[in-house]
Parts: C-alpha cells; sequence; structure tokens
C-alpha cells in the first residue's frame, strides 16, 4: 500500500511557445502511514508533482503507481483512487460552493455514494477533526473569515475519509496561530487515524516539527529526499536553492564554530535547549 | 484541453511582423480580407495565398501552430462547404436521393473553402502577431476620430483590453476549480443532460464569485491609481509609425491595387 512515481516527467503546453518542463525525471516512493514534507521554492514544481498523487494529471513520461497498479492503465479506476488519495489545493477557499458549511463539506460523501446520514456523520467528525466550532456548521461559508474557510475545505477532502492526505501550502496566508493550531491537528489526525500526510510547504520552520522526511524540489527535480536532520545539514545547498534551514540549525552551527561542543542536527528549539543545557553542563563540569 | 485553442492566442517571437504598428497590422488585415473578397480567379487566390505565405514566413510562426488554431473551424468550412455545393444550381455532377451536386456548386465550394482558410490564417497573423494591449492601443489610435461624435473610444478599448487579459485567467481559474471539484469526486462528464448541468454548479458559483472578486479588486486598483477615464491621459509608449510602417502601408497599397486591377481587367 503506497504511491510510487517511477521516472515522472511532466510538461505543460507541450509543443508551444509555452512549453514549460514542471518536472523532470522524478522517482519516489511514499509508503504507508507516513508524514512527509514536499519542500522547494516558487516554481519548482511542487504543485505539480502532487496533482500526480491522485490521478488529475498525467505524466508526459513515466509511470503513477498506487498498490503496485499502474493509475493510468487501461480500466483503472480514478474515482477510486481519488477517494483514496484527498489532495487540499493551494488556497482550497476558493473552491467552496454551497449555501452552507455542513453541506459544502458533504460534497466530497455524496459523490462516493453515501447517504445523506452518513454524509452528514463524516462532514461532522471531519469539521471537528480540523477545529471548526460548530455553531457556524449551518452559516454560509462565504461569510466565514480565510482561516475558517481554509478549514471547511480541508474538512470537505477529509472527509472522503481518505487514506492519504496530499495538502498544498496549507498554511498559506494564516497568522502563526492559525497555523500552528492546523498543522497541530493535522499531527493528531496523523496519528488517531494512521493516514499518510503528504504536506507541501515552502517554509523549512514549518514542516521541521512535524515531517519525518522533507523532499526538497529544485527546478522540477528532487534536490534532497531524507531524513530532516539530514537535509537540514545541507544548509548551504538549500539557501542556493533560495530556502533556508530552520533558524536553529544556524544557531547550533555558530555555536560549535565557537567551540561550544553541541548538536548541529538539532531542528526544534526543544532539542536544542536540551543540547545547549547539555553542552552547558559539561563545560562547568570540566572547570572544576 | 481548453488550452489547445490557438485562435486569438499570442505567440511570442521577434520579427518584422511582431515590431510592426499595431495600427498597420489592423488596416492590413482588413485590407487582406477585402482582397480575399475582390479576387475573383484562380490566379487571384494564387497571389493571395503568396502573399500570406511570405507573411508568415516574415511572421517567424511555426506553420505547424498556425494549422493547429484551423482545426477549430473545420466544421464550420465543411459546413459551408456542403451546403454551397448542393445548393448551388447549375450542371449536375451527381445525384445521391434528392441532394444533387452541381459543377458550380463544387468550384463554389472550393472557393469558399479557400477563402475562409486564408481569412482565418490572415486574422489569426495578427493576433498571434501582436499583444492585446498592442492591438486595443491600436484600435483606440484608429478609432480617435470618433470621438468626436460622443463615442467613448478609450473607455471601449479599456474594456476589450480588460476582457481579453482575463480570458486566460478565468480559464486557468477554471482549470484550477475544476481539479479541485474532481478531487473531490466530482464527475464533470457522464451522467445525462439535466445530470451535466446540475454537475456544473460546483465549477460555476467559485468561477463567478472568482471572477467578481477579481473584477471588484481590479476596479479597486484602478480607482487607487486615479484612473478616470480617457481625458487628459497619456501613454507610457505612444505609437508612432517608423520607417517600415511605412513601407508595410505601400506594400498593402500595392498588393490591393494589384487585386482591383485584375478584377477590372477580369482575371
Ligand atoms: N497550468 C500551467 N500551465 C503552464 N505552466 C504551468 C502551469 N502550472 C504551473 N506551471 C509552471 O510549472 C512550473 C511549476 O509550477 P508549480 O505550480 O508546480 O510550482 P510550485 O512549486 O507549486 O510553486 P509555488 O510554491 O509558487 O506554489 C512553474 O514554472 C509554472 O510556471
Ligand atoms: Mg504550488
Amino acid at each position: 500500500m503506497s504511491i510510487k512515481l517511477e521516472h515522472v516527467t511532466y510538461t505543460y503546453s507541450p509543443g508551444t511557445a509555452y512549453e514549460m518542463h514542471a518536472l523532470k525525471d522524478v522517482s519516489l516512493e511514499i509508503p504507508d502511514g507516513q508524514f512527509l514534507g514536499i519542500i522547494g521554492h516558487t516554481g519548482s514544481g511542487k504543485s505539480t508533482l502532487i496533482q500526480h498523487l491522485n490521478g488529475l494529471i498525467r505524466p508526459t513520461q513515466g509511470r503513477v503507481l498506487f498498490d503496485g497498479q499502474d493509475v493510468w492503465a487501461e480500466g483503472y479506476d480514478l474515482k477510486s483512487l481519488r477517494s483514496n488519495v484527498g489532495l487540499v489545493f493551494q488556497y482550497p477557499e476558493h473552491q467552496l460552493f454551497e449555501t452552507d458549511v455542513l453541506t459544502d463539506v458533504c460534497f466530497g460523501p455524496k459523490n462516493q455514494g453515501c447517504t445523506p446520514e452518513q454524509c452528514e456523520e463524516r462532514a461532522r467528525e471531519a469539521l471537528r477533526h480540523v477545529g471548526f466550532p460548530e455553531e457556524l456548521y449551518h452559516k454560509s461559508p462565504f461569510e466565514l473569515s480565510g482561516g475558517q474557510k481554509r478549514r471547511v475545505a480541508i474538512a470537505g477532502v477529509l472527509a472522503m475519509n481518505p487514506r492519504v492526505l496530499v495538502l498544498d501550502e496549507p498554511t498559506a496566508g494564516l497568522d502563526p496561530k492559525g497555523r500552528d493550531e492546523i498543522l497541530d491537528q493535522l499531527k493528531e489526525l496523523h496519528g488517531t487515524r494512521g493516514i499518510t500526510v503528504v504536506l507541501v510547504s515552502h517554509s523549512m520552520e514549518d514542516i521541521a516539527k512535524y515531517v519525518e522526511r522533507i523532499i526538497v524540489m529544485n527546478g522540477g527535480q528532487k534536490a534532497f529526499d531524507a531524513a530532516p536532520k539530514e537535509v537540514f545539514s545541507h544548509y548551504k545547498e538549500l539557501e542556493a536553492m533560495g530556502l533556508a534551514a530552520p533558524q536553529i540549525t544556524y544557531i547550533m552551527h555558530a555555536l560549535k564554530e565557537h567551540g561550544m561542543d553541541v548538536d548541529t542536527s538539532a531542528t526544534t528549539v526543544e532539542e536544542a535547549k536540551q543540547s545547549i543545557l547539555a553542552a552547558l553542563a559539561e563545560r562547568r563540569e570540566k572547570q572544576c | 484541453m481548453l488550452r489547445d485553442i490557438t485562435i486569438g492566442q499570442y505567440y511570442p517571437a521577434k520579427s518584422v511582423m511582431h515590431r510592426l504598428d499595431p495600427r498597420v497590422k489592423f488596416v492590413g488585415t482588413l485590407a487582406y480580407i477585402v482582397s480575399l473578397f475582390i479576387f475573383n480567379s484562380w490566379i487571384g487566390y494564387v497571389i493571395s495565398a503568396l502573399f500570406l505565405a511570405v507573411m508568415v514566413k516574415l511572421s517567424k510562426v511555426p506553420l505547424k501552430f498556425i494549422v493547429k488554431g484551423l482545426k477549430a473551424i473545420v466544421v464550420l468550412l465543411l459546413i459551408s462547404m456542403f451546403f454551397n455545393a448542393i445548393f448551388t444550381p447549375g450542371h449536375v455532377v451527381f445525384k445521391v436521393w434528392i441532394i444533387q451536386v452541381t459543377e458550380e456548386g463544387l468550384i463554389l465550394a472550393a472557393k469558399i473553402g479557400i477563402r475562409l482558410i486564408l481569412l482565418i490564417i490572415g486574422a489569426s497573423l495578427m493576433t498571434l502577431t501582436t499583444t492585446p494591449n498592442q492591438l486595443t492601443d491600436g484600435l483606440e489610435r484608429l478609432m480617435k476620430p470618433l470621438n468626436k461624435i460622443h463615442v467613448p473610444v478609450h473607455e471601449i478599448a479599456m474594456l476589450m483590453s480588460i476582457a481579453l487579459r482575463f480570458i486566460p485567467i478565468l480559464m486557468e481559474e477554471t482549470d484550477k476549480i475544476m481539479k479541485a471539484q474532481i478531487a473531490r469526486g466530482a464527475d464533470f462528464e457522464s451522467g445525462n443532460l439535466i445530470h451535466k448541468v446540475k454537475s456544473m454548479i460546483p465549477l460555476l458559483v467559485p468561477l463567478f464569485i472568482s471572477a467578481f472578486r477579481r473584477a471588484n479588486d481590479l476596479a479597486m486598483a484602478m480607482e487607487a491609481r486615479c484612473y478616470h477615464g480617457g481625458d487628459g491621459r497619456t501613454q507610457m509608449k505612444p505609437l508612432v509609425y517608423k520607417k517600415r510602417d511605412m513601407a508595410a502601408y505601400a506594400v498593402l497599397v500595392v498588393y490591393l491595387a494589384a487585386a482591383v486591377a485584375m478584377r477590372m481587367i477580369g482575371i
């Protein structure tokens, strides 16, 4: 049970003056239950890449496999793929259309053929998962704030009970609190429902805390594919790609240069704190 | 899918045709269309086809790209040729049931076909080599005399350029929303007509909302920059005729004169 891309190349408007190679020979595998981050500069092909994951666009070259089956083979049920792999687009609030929040979230389950009761049950569960206040369930989605709309849109995909949830910059344009709330809720979903989560972002800081693996995209190609610590250790190369490692990485490297024996692979404030305290304690011991 | 329509699209390249003043290209296109109806002999069509071929060559737009744009009108072309072939009275060539094809009809159909193809290529050559902005600029300047009789020329031109600018934006938006709804299990293809119309709601509602939002934003942005219509407005890059534009006009005059002359002496 996994998604696999084999040598995927994607070209927009092939054969015209506007030809654009958005992906070049990308291969990757997303095993079940992983919390994966995809990072890259603007225009590096992140959005193009994730649209391959649920068969929205067909690779110009290469194959996309879901559970070992080629999704573009004759007779493959793309609809079932799309209910297994839920995709939340960049600025998903632009896709809301119903008269009230609950009905809008029901749209996905309804398309899957659920009964109205099941739809509503799933919708309520999904809205709870994203922390959407119950008293607003019957409001028009167009009267909500940006962050609330975002939650409704994410719930709309979540209500389809996907096994894999792919989110394209779910926190873009949100305030820090809203951002942390959404990411924390995703983390919790990942833990409780055991779903695979793919998180697209261009901020390392955002995802360093959550993901277990990072894929760095650069100019349509995979630049790195490793655990966060490993990826951040290449912070100089990341900078050349217009990205940055978390601030902690810089601080730890600076401390190390000044002769303090700290762990430069720390990525979160908490880890850094532990490491710095340990180093300080050691130094004190030596002095005594 | 939507992107395959090339009629009216701009093809970026560096060529004489691209550099010509939009007014020249607009007048030229009109003159060319007129010439297609002045010419009434095979030799005339050969001349106009050659003329167009030279223009295409000068424009550096690949022929493949132009031909692709023709695909959209194939049906229209075939229908008009078909009706011309069967409804023209004259010497009957063959007859199927009550449909009779005449010799005159076939010739007329061929002529109509040639004219239409040349006309479409000629007109699309203008849009292929002129950005929408240049085109509306050119039109505004050409129509300026109409200002005297209180035609709001500038406003019309502004409307046109905004509309042209919005086409690709809305197409992109449609594409995005469609994908987002397909990801939520929407089905835009199967089902009967009523089902299909209904399935458009999740696409149309967000599309309209986004169009209104964009229109609103644009209006606000224009107002914030003190836009107040055409009165006293100057241009950053005013259109000025260069030598090459005069040369192009000269070529046009010669070409049209030749067409008229040939028609008069009957070849
Ligand atoms: N519909 C399209 N038609 C043509 N080119 C496109 C289209 N969508 C994207 N591109 C091009 O493909 C490249 C990759 O785009 P993509 O949207 O995948 O980038 P991204 O990594 O998601 O960027 P961002 O961080 O800004 O969302 C870009 O250079 C873009 O210009
Ligand atoms: Mg993107």
